[in-house]
């Protein structure tokens, strides 16, 4: 069996699903942020199998990836700079204890 | 490359890094309002600037003209800087100053991190400018995500306080997901048609096989997510009670209008032959926004909440001209979204007044507002007035506009679901004006600030003006709208 761009793309919306799965299930910031990381990295893989395997003139898929993976890390980082404001404020990151404003 | 295609994108990020330097540079006791006030003048001089940058209809059959068009694209059709963009980049600047007029005193006063302040706006405001010119999905994710993050940094800047921390979580992990679909989304369209252009995407025959479809409802998707389009509005009520109020201000100025902006092009652009397939979901999309968003802004106890519920509303009517899906139908939305920046500019700026001095913005810190600083309940009361849309405000003009543009499309409906729930809009904002006038007055009196007071009187004259004289804006509006798509 010879692997194709079916294959890469079920890899990918697997991870993503397992990547929304963890932000909707885990009570820890840092979990989230991994879920959350796991999203992208699906849509990486997904840009760079389409890339490959489409009859595309250009790499604008492999660039795009490229952006990505930037804007990820910039998000995860400050995604962490909260969790550490929220640990300094309430002693806790856990995201079921954020809920101080309702209605 | 013409560099001139993106100097205000240039000039912009010039101005965030001078911020930078000039907090590294100034003493550590100095106040940081002269920074402000530098970002003020040169982003009101190149306001004006801009308006010398529009061009008229141009002819397809002139050489001339024709060279004139290309040479507002940059770097091979990434980036399109025309009359439509110019409009709305200047609507962003606009926003900008009046939310630094009248955020000098709450930036002093409440906040740890002042120079960073200024730094960040301004590259949320280039991150909305490179939006507004996008013709590409890369350009306009990397404007998005520009925006994006500055604003889940701005959100938590007020380090003394627990809600602004929790905001700033709540809104990084939800705009985090919604990236993360949108993005997929784009992957999923560029599978199907093999490009990320806009001009491209809208070329290709399979954009109609259900991988573009899924494709285009998961960018659809994100773009709700970023405008706080109900059912993916969960995150606007935490995120603009939290948030500083300048930036809740910005929030629903600028953010809002961004997302239309890029939104409108990626529809008109690239989507436009599948219509029929987003257009139905649209307006259930803005009829529920309509409902929901007046309904729940009645429940409301604190002024900044019920002004996102409110919110939430003013999408929904900004929807009506999209749905239109014709220049009147944009040209509406322009000029809706534009009187929205002078309603919020008011209405933030007393309430960050209050916050600044009182601590909070419940209504009953609004009580007696009418006799601690009767100039700044007046504001209020008409900024209010403006948003639900009582003549002679320019609320009314707006919704006009919009309404009319849409009952000529024959979504009658869809007119008469925003007319009613306006009517019962009026109910909740004057609930505010009655604690102002009405409430018990505690006998303090409200310091207003020389910036604070022009951030006011100008963002009310021109709510006024607006209303009794659209036609300058509407011209304006007319141009973008009509040259659109040339």
């Amino acid at each position: 069996m010879t692997i194709g761009l079916t294959h890469y793309l079920l890899l990918a919306a697997v991870l993503f699903a397992i990547g929304m799965f963890g932000v909707l299930s885990k009570r820890n910031i840092i979990a989230v942020l991994m879920g959350i990381e796991l999203m992208l990295n699906a849509v990486n893989i997904n840009l760079i199998a389409f890339n490959r395997y489409l009859p595309v003139h250009d790499l604008s898929g492999q660039l795009m990836a490229l952006f990505a993976i930037a804007v990820g890390v910039a998000e995860v980082a400050v995604g962490i700079a909260l969790a550490f404001r929220i640990y300094h404020d309430r002693s806790t990151i856990n995201v079921d204890e954020l809920n101080r404003m309702k209605g | 490359m013409n560099f001139a295609a993106i100097s205000t994108e240039i000039f912009i990020l010039c101005l965030g890094l001078f911020a930078i330097v000039m907090d590294l540079v100034l003493p550590e006791q100095e106040s940081r309002k002269s920074i402000g006030g530098v970002l003020i003048f040169s982003l009101t001089g190149w306001f004006l600037y801009m308006f010398t940058l529009y061009n008229g209809q141009l002819d397809p059959m002139d050489p001339a003209a024709m060279a004139a068009l290309a040479d507002r694209f940059f770097y091979q059709g990434l980036y399109l800087v025309d009359n439509y963009a110019l409009f709305f980049k200047q609507m962003f600047i606009l926003a900008t100053v009046l939310t630094l007029l009248f955020a000098a005193d709450y930036v002093q006063s409440v906040l740890r991190y002042r120079g960073e302040f200024y730094a960040l706006l301004m590259t949320a405001l280039l991150g909305m400018c490179v939006l507004a010119s996008a013709t590409d999905f890369l350009t306009m994710f990397i404007g998005l995500e520009l925006m994006t993050i500055s604003f889940y940094i701005l959100t938590g800047a007020r380090m003394n306080s627990k809600d602004s921390s929790e905001a700033a979580v709540k809104y990084l992990i939800i705009g985090s997901v919604s990236t993360a679909v949108m993005l997929y989304g784009i992957s999923l369209v560029y599978g199907a048609t093999g490009s990320i252009q806009f001009f491209e995407v809208c070329r290709s025959p399979h954009l109609f096989f259900p991988l573009g479809i899924a494709g285009i409802t998961m960018v659809l998707i994100g773009f709700f997510f970023k405008l706080s389009v109900i059912p993916f509005h969960m995150w606007a009520p935490d995120v603009y009670q939290g948030a500083p109020t300048p930036i809740t201000a910005m929030l629903a100025m600028g953010s809002k209008a961004a997302g239309i902006a890029a939104m409108m092009r990626a529809l008109f652009v690239a989507f436009p032959m599948l219509g029929i397939y987003w257009l139905p979901m649209l307006s259930v999309l803005c009829a529920a926004c309509m409902i929901f968003g007046n309904i729940m802004a009645m429940r409301q106890r604190d002024v900044k909440r019920m002004l996102a519920y409110s919110s939430i509303a003013q999408a929904g009517y900004m929807l009506v001209g999209i749905i239109a899906a014709d220049p009147a139908g944009m040209k509406a939305v322009m000029f809706y979204a534009t009187l929205y920046v002078f309603a919020n500019a008011g209405a933030f700026a007393v309430l960050s007044v209050v916050e600044a001095q009182k601590g909070s913005t419940s209504y009953r810190h609004m009580a007696g507002l009418a006799q601690s600083a009767p100039v700044l309940a007046a504001v209020m009361t008409i900024s209010l007035l403006s948003m639900a849309g009582i003549p002679p405000t320019a609320g009314f003009a707006g919704k006009l506009y919009l309404f009319t543009a849409v009952v000529d499309q024959g979504y009658l409906w869809l007119a008469f679901v925003g007319f009613v729930m306006s009517m019962i809009s009026v109910y909740y904002y004057l609930l505010v004006a009655k604690a102002m006038y009405l409430g018990a007055w505690d006998g303090s009196s409200l310091a207003v600030s020389g910036s604070t007071r022009a951030a006011v009187v100008l963002s009310v004259l021109a709510t006024l003006l607006v209303g009794v004289w659209p036609e300058g804006l509407a011209e304006l509006t007319n141009l973008a709208a009509s040259t659109f798509l040339q």
